[in-house]
């Protein structure tokens, strides 16, 4: 599939519940069911990301300096300090370790 | 405009800028996941939700056998905005293109600064404001992050790869606060982990979501006997004031 393709299909694809919420009836949406799954979906699928953007390589398990940065990001999130940040920090401490310490 | 409030203008401004600054960093884990910079473009102006977009963006580094399941996560990780919508239906009362405008800029921020609001006027006013501050510092952003992601090059290089999994940690914790949602995100996590050598890429994603359905469906760790309300509530996240 082309990637211009896939862009365009995700956004309406997420435009689609926007619009959904805007035009069924309320009834449906507020099924405890229905809301709690979709509130899982959301943890679910971010600690998934986690998980394969931490801890795998093309499809390997693999161990290396981003460990230690998910470290640091988590408790800077901890901390509360702002997002941007957080992320910067992780980014600096993976480079950090590959480019002076020599690690992965 | 009568009862102008300036107060509430500057904070839909404030979140605005807050929030639109870290599409910098989307711009810049877009451009090292492959993207250009009008793709890039296409997701922040477009697609206009955060987790959906890093999603995405993540997920589509695995090349082209893993788009489907881009545009799937990032469509699953589209729900809230649905459940946001259903909440400012009765407070926006608005119809026809105001109404399709009113969906595009339904995100968590716009929401939660508008159902903060004591009066009416002020929430319709706080949700249209924070939604089209949102949008365009946003944009502006992940134009900037773009541009330095091309000129940074190899991801790994600048730890970029470590920032990508970052963004995903502060974007779960607000929603970690209750003990479903901390198990769910435990097992999901192993899960795609482990499951990532013996799958297709995208694949591991999707069968961590699978965790979110069985314990949605069979309510395992949950609260019992809580209300309609609650159970929403816990889906919205609610979010960040």
């Amino acid at each position: 599939m082309n990637t211009w393709i896939a862009i365009i299909l995700a956004a309406v694809a997420v435009y689609s519940w926007k619009i959904i919420g805007a035009y069924v009836p309320q009834r449906l949406m507020e099924k405890p069911v229905i809301a709690r799954i979709a509130g899982l979906l959301t943890v679910a699928l971010m600690a998934g990301l986690i998980g394969i953007q931490g801890f795998t390589s093309g499809g390997q398990l693999h161990a290396d300096a981003r460990i230690p940065a998910l470290v640091v990001a988590g408790l800077l999130t901890w901390r509360k300090a702002p997002f941007i940040v957080m992320v910067a920090a992780a980014a600096v401490v993976a480079w950090v370790l590959r480019a002076y310490l020599g690690w992965a | 405009m009568a009862n102008f409030n300036k107060n509430l203008l500057t904070t839909s401004v404030g979140v605005g800028l807050a929030t639109g600054f870290y599409g910098i960093s989307f711009g810049a884990l877009s451009s090292a996941a492959g993207l250009d910079l009008w793709q890039t473009m296409a997701l922040s102006l477009l697609m206009f939700s955060g987790g959906s977009q890093f999603a995405f963006v993540a997920i589509a580094a695995g090349g082209s056998p893993a788009l489907a399941a881009a545009i799937t996560s990032a469509w699953l990780l589209g729900i809230r905005n649905g459940f946001y919508s259903v909440r400012m239906v009765p407070i926006l009362k608005v119809f026809g293109a105001k109404k399709l405008a009113a969906a595009m800029l339904t995100i968590d921020e716009s929401m939660a600064v508008g159902t903060a609001q004591e009066l009416e006027e002020d929430q319709r006013r706080g949700f249209w404001w924070t939604g089209m501050a949102v949008y365009v510092f946003w944009n502006a952003a992940t134009f900037v992050g773009a541009l330095v992601g091309q000129s940074l090059g190899s991801p790994e290089q600048w730890g970029l790869d470590a920032a990508a999994a970052a963004a995903f940690v502060g974007l779960i914790w607000p929603r970690l606060r209750e003990r479903q949602a901390l198990i769910v995100a435990a097992i999901a996590l192993g899960v795609a982990t482990f499951v990532s050598p013996y799958v297709p890429a995208g694949m591991p994603v999707l069968l961590a979501g699978g965790v979110a359905v069985l314990f949605g469906v069979f309510n395992w760790f949950g609260v019992r006997g809580r209300d309609e309300v609650a159970a929403v509530e816990t889906a919205t996240g609610e979010s960040r004031p």
